[in-house]
């Protein structure tokens, strides 16, 4: 019974979403103020319908009814609850479901929050939301029901992918979803906006928060992605360029992008026609990247259902959805307007700058993942593209981002002078310099990519330094008290801007630095062996069996050395899940704030001996931290005061009828 | 032109190319030996332990290097032609018992039937790799001068055959 609910929710949520899209788009373009009021309460019932959906799958897995063919695909009744719970989204219908899930709470959010925008532009946006919400609920009813029965019943499942078996990979897909879906918000409201003709700073200040919670969450899925590949898969890699990582990671290109450009239109009024196309770009992506993962067109480890007839599906839908936002961009974007004009050196440019390199880095990494596809299909051979083209085309891209990162915060809006920017940061630039150049001697090893890496990490951080301390002292001379006094004052919009900078700083110092003095030692071991790496012994004290929920495993028990000292004790796994017969690595990892040490087995080689694989990675952990001070950098600046608008509305209101009645 | 058009025909290009990808199978990976020498080898005869067959020695004539083992399933797929195709005596086919253990691989031939004119073993697979084989079973269609000028991708399908095979072995037997 409950997944045949669970199946008629959609249906229903399906025709919600219909009037959801009909009624309001209409009513704002001729004005039916009762048309337009349809909106909010269907986005809401849309969402309640939705919930109930999943959770009546989520009620399937957790409850072991093998008899709905997803849960008998995808789960066992040896797996732990957790699990089984999040095996719901962990086959392509149910991440569907998760998506549509997703989509009807950002919509749902739109409604409850938008009190203050005008109702024409609310209706707009919910209705683009809905007409995006059906695509996908068709989609799933019509070729990828969760809901699909299995009759007779399977005696037992045939198990969640151990690979999936895991805390990362259970809340990966949730963050990387509300980060692609998010934009879904920044979209609509571009529509919305071509659709009213109305793209003023107003439209940008109410844009400004959702774009930029959905970039929080597109950082933290990717880095949690990314973290996950690091300790799961044993070889100590971070990041692959798999077509499926660049799917996620050109949005991210972009929706950085857009949340810069938003803030030049919020400010200045400008770049517009920027704005209104890096939203249609960025969510243009996250639907590319769903076509790509589900339709077979490229190989990938992530690759979901390589189903050709799933994936003409997505891609008329794709056609129908971009197709018709770019359409409209190019009827309407002529009359959007421009902004104030700009100096050549100004806070604007940087931006621009900024805007152009995004861009074409997300070009670039498109350019890459679609080579061979290109190649493919106009019969030019088949061949790989991987990760040597794309650092040789990425990095030379966004250095000088990064470099402009540190001038572009301090620079004036509309006009500012080189000499007086030089002037600004001459400290920053110098301190950078110097502690570049003497750094990886202290380390140990210098080579020209590590100084110009450290560089550009320490550039950021001393420019950064600088801006906050001009900034400071300004306020100090205006009003008299000493500078550090006034650091509650500044809003935290700004404080978020630093910390996200920073956050990249940190990104850059853990790359440069990895990769920089990373050693790596595979070795044969047997009991007793001992290996050094990176300073510390380690030494292979014994193996054990040990049997786990629904696996069996050899756990290798290796101590760790510091001289004559022992400092700790790591214990890797080779698992083989009895259900898929799938042998999976656990490595074992100790975490420092300065390294990672990582001990993974790898193949046994008979006679007791396995293969070893022993790493040393010096600040391996500031690459996620450096991306999770991004997030939480975005967060600071989503809290900022001026969003509260409830307070200033309410404000708002008592003076205008003061003054009306004055 | 609008400039404003640009994003909009840059994607419809893209739809192009995304459109064509979906009847394409990007895990297909064409052979680079086709046109190219067989790579030579001598190798341990199945049946006779003993004796020895090398590629040079199968000159002069058309023949089929059909790449199996007694663990592959879709071996069995393609058996019954295999059977019939020796039973028209065609074309000879040599069989490369693949990563296979010798008594494993005479059980599997004793049980369903044996097409081969010779079998050698190849039980790490080095010849394998030479060949660019990269799953089993796959089929060569090897000319009278040892060059390859066909490979046949998992089990032999009655259209491979009928459609490119069999004509191919035809007008290269002339």
């Amino acid at each position: 019974m409950t997944p045949e609910l669970g199946h008629f929710s959609l249906i229903v949520a399906l025709t919600i979403a219909c009037l959801q899209a009909g009624l309001p788009l209409a009513g704002a373009a001729r004005g039916n103020v009762a048309w337009m009021q349809v909106a909010r309460p269907a986005a809401q019932a849309q969402f309640l319908l939705v919930a109930l959906a999943f959770g009546c799958l989520a009620w399937s897995f957790v409850n072991n009814d093998f008899s709905v063919l997803n849960v008998a695909s995808n789960s066992n009744s040896s797996l732990p609850w957790y699990y089984r719970l999040a095996a719901t989204w962990g086959s392509h219908e149910g991440s569907l479901l998760l998506w549509v899930l997703m989509l009807s709470g950002w919509m749902c959010a739109v409604s409850l929050a938008s009190r203050h925008l005008p109702l024409a532009m609310v209706a707009r946006i919910l209705g683009v939301m809905a007409l995006i919400s059906i695509g996908f609920l068709l989609f799933m009813l019509l070729t990828s029901n969760p809901f699909e029965r299995l009759l007779p019943p399977a005696p037992d499942g045939r198990d969640l992918n151990p690979l999936l078996q895991d805390p990362g990979m259970v809340i990966h897909p949730p963050m990387l979803y509300m980060g692609y879906v998010g934009f879904s918000v920044a979209f609509a409201f571009s529509i919305a906006a071509l659709l009213g003709g109305q793209l003023d700073a107003t439209w940008a200040r109410w844009s400004r928060p959702w774009t930029t919670m959905a970039w929080v969450f597109l950082t933290v899925g990717i880095a949690l992605g990314s973290w996950w590949a690091y300790y799961e898969l044993g070889w100590g890699g971070w990041w692959f360029w798999d077509p499926v990582e660049n799917a996620s990671f050109m949005p991210w290109l972009t929706g950085t992008a857009l949340i810069h450009s938003l803030a030049v239109t919020e400010k200045r009024g400008g770049f517009r026609a920027w704005t209104v196309l890096l939203a249609i770009i960025t969510f243009s992506l996250s639907l590319l990247g769903t076509f790509l993962v589900r339709s077979g067109v490229l190989t990938s480890v992530h690759a979901f259902a390589t189903d050709p007839a799933r994936g003409i599906f997505i891609l008329v839908f794709l056609v129908l959805v971009i197709g018709a936002s770019l359409s409209l961009f190019a009827w309407r974007a002529p009359r959007v307007g421009l902004g104030g004009q700009f100096g050549l050196v100004s806070r604007e440019s940087a931006l621009l700058a900024n805007n152009v390199l995004l861009l074409v880095a997300a070009a670039t990494v498109m350019l890459g993942t679609l080579y061979p596809l290109f190649l493919d299909a106009l019969n030019l051979g088949k061949i790989s593209v991987g990760p040597p083209y794309f650092e040789a085309v990425f990095v030379p891209l966004m250095a000088p981002a990064v470099f402009l990162m540190g001038i572009g915060p301090l620079a004036k809006w509309k006009q500012a002078t080189l000499p007086e920017l030089a002037v600004r940061l001459r400290w920053a630039l110098a301190v950078a310099l110097v502690t570049a150049a003497l750094l990886p001697l202290t380390l140990g090893k210098w080579t020209p990519m590590i100084a110009f890496g450290l560089l550009l990490a320490l550039w950021l951080t001393a420019s950064g330094v600088a801006n906050l301390w001009e900034r400071l002292t300004q306020l100090s001379m205006a009003g008299g008290a000493a500078p550090l006094s006034y650091l509650k004052q500044l809003p935290r919009g700004y404080y978020g801007m630093l910390l996200a900078h920073f956050g990249v700083a940190v990104f850059v110092t853990g790359v440069t630095l990895v990769r920089g003095y990373e050693t790596e030692k595979d070795v044969r071991m047997v009991t007793g062996d001992s290996v050094e790496v990176g300073g510390y012994r380690f030494r292979l004290d014994g193996l054990v069996g040990v049997k786990g929920p629904n696996y069996d495993a050899t756990r290798g028990i290796v101590g760790v050395f510091k001289g004559e000292r022992r400092t700790g004790t790591m214990q890797p796994e080779k698992r083989i899940y009895h259900v898929q017969q799938m042998p999976m690595t656990e490595a074992a990892i100790d975490t420092g704030f300065t390294r990672d040490l990582y001990v993974s087995l790898g193949e046994p080689l008979g006679g007791g001996a396995w293969v070893v694989r022993v790493y040393h990675k010096p600040f391996v952990d500031w690459i996620w931290g450096g991306a999770f001070l991004m997030g939480l950098g975005g967060i600071l600046a989503v809290s900022d005061r001026r969003y509260r608008l409830a307070r200033r509305a309410a404000q708002a209101i008592p003076a205008a009828a003061g003054a009306a009645r004055a | 032109m609008n400039r404003f058009l640009i994003p909009l025909v840059a994607f419809l290009v893209l739809v192009v190319f995304l459109a064509i990808g979906l009847s394409l199978d990007p895990r297909e990976v064409p052979s680079p030996l086709i046109d190219k020498p067989a790579p030579g080898f001598r190798l341990a005869q199945l049946r006779d332990s003993g004796k020895t067959l090398a590629v040079e020695e199968l000159r002069g004539q058309v023949w089929l290097l059909n790449v199996w083992a007694s663990w592959c399933a879709p071996c069995l797929e393609e058996h019954p032609r295999l059977l019939e195709l020796s039973q028209a005596r065609t074309v000879p086919i040599v069989g490369l018992n693949y990563k296979d253990s010798r008594d494993a691989a005479l059980k599997w031939l004793a049980k369903h039937g044996d097409p081969y004119s010779t079998i050698v073993t190849d039980p790490d697979g080095r010849v394998g790799i030479e060949y660019g084989v990269y799953g089993v079973p796959e089929t060569f269609v090897i000319d009278r001068h040892g060059i390859i000028r066909y490979k046949h991708i998992g089990p032999l399908t009655a259209e491979a055959l009928q459609g490119a095979i069999l004509p191919l072995v035809r007008r290269l037997q002339t």
